[in-house]
């Protein structure tokens, strides 16, 4: 058994939030510069230098990425062989989401829902918690954009839809969604389980670096497909038209009830933001 | 698309935005003011009172943004587009007052649109998410209205060529449906 203290929670997560909003993934930056030199429209060519050149500012740490710097998303795999000390793991988590979102001038984006009132700190997070064997804890902060939060959706589709429903649903959703979530896009999709298990592996699955296809072929191979068929809706850069409307498809699946097929749709924006560690 | 980008300064008149047309490029100078959903309401209510508003509204450009926190010595924090629909409902009732301009990202309502062609007002694309970049135009920034709104309060904002696209012009047109047909396979 390992013992550790809940406060280096704290400080990993008020570091890795920082991280987040000012640094872009080198995997969305690739993707980019790929997206860039493939774009057909003269304004999309020019929105995808604008998008680039931002992640170069945000990087020199003085401007976030966006201002909206996000809900904050938490997932945190603990290891059964440790025991935490010195506090609550929850606690921990939201102090140091306070830390990040103070010290860091990020936007602090989360209010009352009928009030509307900014409880001021970006508090409470989101945190999803696996055990997992072992005796470390996998840190993994997601902050997640409202814009594109709000283009997501969960569907449970009758069973006989397939393979094919699925397509439909999610070039559908992003068709509808337009200029709204931010294109370029990350559009993850989550197959089977039930209503919470279908969205938390779509969110899961934005988690997975640009350019990793799904380890199945048959998934890799779905992935591509729908990839294809949203690039050809003409959304583009900012939604301007354009051959980039989305970066990347991820899949992640996993069984599903006998009478159900649930599928969820969780689309993130060119500010794909997640930073990870280990303790 | 034009090639170059026309330059613009504020306030805005209706004979400069009526000669705008769909997808020119538009390098935007002078004061403009930030408001999101919240802020549109309490002007929308101060108008129906008959109260004086945070800022002229004729000729004015609206910026549908709510930055980040501005670091000491800086104008302001990042500050990208948010998404207009939300502001859709108050909007009509500004153009009226003579709104000449509305920044944002995302599709507006027949309402908003119908209102442009009638009153002579445009809606102009900011890159969504280009935040950072954004700032690096504004070399002043000043909440002027409702600071107890947080990131949502009304600033006013000095920008010198905010580069911007027009997305919706007086005629009722609408660069993401003309866009996107370009480019649909
Ligand atoms: S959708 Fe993403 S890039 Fe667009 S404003 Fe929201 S957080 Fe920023």
């Amino acid at each position: 058994m390992r013992e550790i203290q809940v406060k280096e929670i704290t400080a990993k997560l008020r570091e890795l939030f920082q991280s987040a909003c000012y640094n872009l993934g080198e995997d969305v930056i690739e993707a980019l510069d790929r997206a860039r030199k493939a774009e057909e429209s003269p304004i999309g060519v020019a929105i995808l230098d604008e998008i680039i050149e931002n992640a170069k500012i945000a990087r020199e740490g003085v401007y976030p990425l966006c201002q909206d710097c996000g809900l904050a998303v938490v997932f945190i795999d603990l290891g059964q062989d440790v025991h935490l000390v010195g506090g609550s793991l929850e606690e921990a988590v939201n102090e140091g989401v306070r830390q990040a979102y103070k010290e860091g001038f990020l936007r602090k984006s989360v209010c009352d829902c009928f009030t509307r009132k900014n409880t001021g700190d970006n508090t409470p997070c989101i945190l999803h918690v696996r055990i997992v064997p072992g005796e470390k804890i996998h840190i993994v902060c997601a902050p997640k954009g409202g814009g594109s939060e709000n283009m997501s959706r969960v569907q449970l589709l009758p069973p006989a839809a397939g393979v094919e429903g699925v397509k439909k649903l999610v070039v559908d959703r992003v068709r509808e969604s337009g200029s709204n979530p931010c294109p370029p896009i990350v559009v993850g999709v989550g197959i089977g389980g039930n209503l919470e298990q279908s969205a938390i592996l779509a969110k899961r699955s934005l988690l997975r670096p640009l350019g990793n296809p799904n380890p199945s072929l048959e998934l890799a191979n779905l992935e591509q497909e729908i990839l294809e068929k949203v690039n050809r809706l003409g959304i583009g850069p900012a939604g301007l038209g354009g051959r980039t409307t989305a970066l990347a498809v991820h899949i992640e699946m996993t069984n599903c009830h006998i009478a159900s097929l649930p599928v969820a749709i969780n689309i993130n924006c060119h500010s794909h933001r997640h930073k990870e560690a280990v303790i | 698309m034009k090639e170059k980008a026309i330059k613009l300064k504020t306030p805005l008149t209706s004979e400069q935005v009526s000669k705008l047309k769909i997808g020119d490029r538009v390098l935007l100078s002078g004061v403009i003011y930030t408001s999101r959903d919240a802020a549109h309401k309490r002007i929308v209510d101060a108008m129906d009172k008959g109260e004086k508003t945070p800022m002229e509204i004729a000729g004015t450009v609206i910026y549908y943004a709510g930055p980040s926190p501005t670091r000491p010595g800086n104008p302001i924090g990042s500050v990208g587009p948010t998404t207009s629909y939300r502001m859709d409902s108050y909007a009509p009732r500004l153009i009226e007052k003579g709104l000449k301009g509305m920044i944002g990202k995302g599709s507006r309502g027949k309402e908003v649109i119908e209102a442009m062609k009638k009153h002579k007002a445009v809606y102009f694309g900011a890159t969504g998410g280009a935040a950072a970049l954004i700032a690096r135009v504004v070399k002043k920034g000043q909440v002027i209205a409702y600071p107890e709104l947080g990131p949502e309060a009304v600033n006013m904002l000095e920008v010198e060529d905010f580069p911007l696209v027009v997305i919706n012009d007086v005629t009722g047109a609408d660069l993401y449906e003309e866009g996107v047909k370009k480019y649909q396979k």
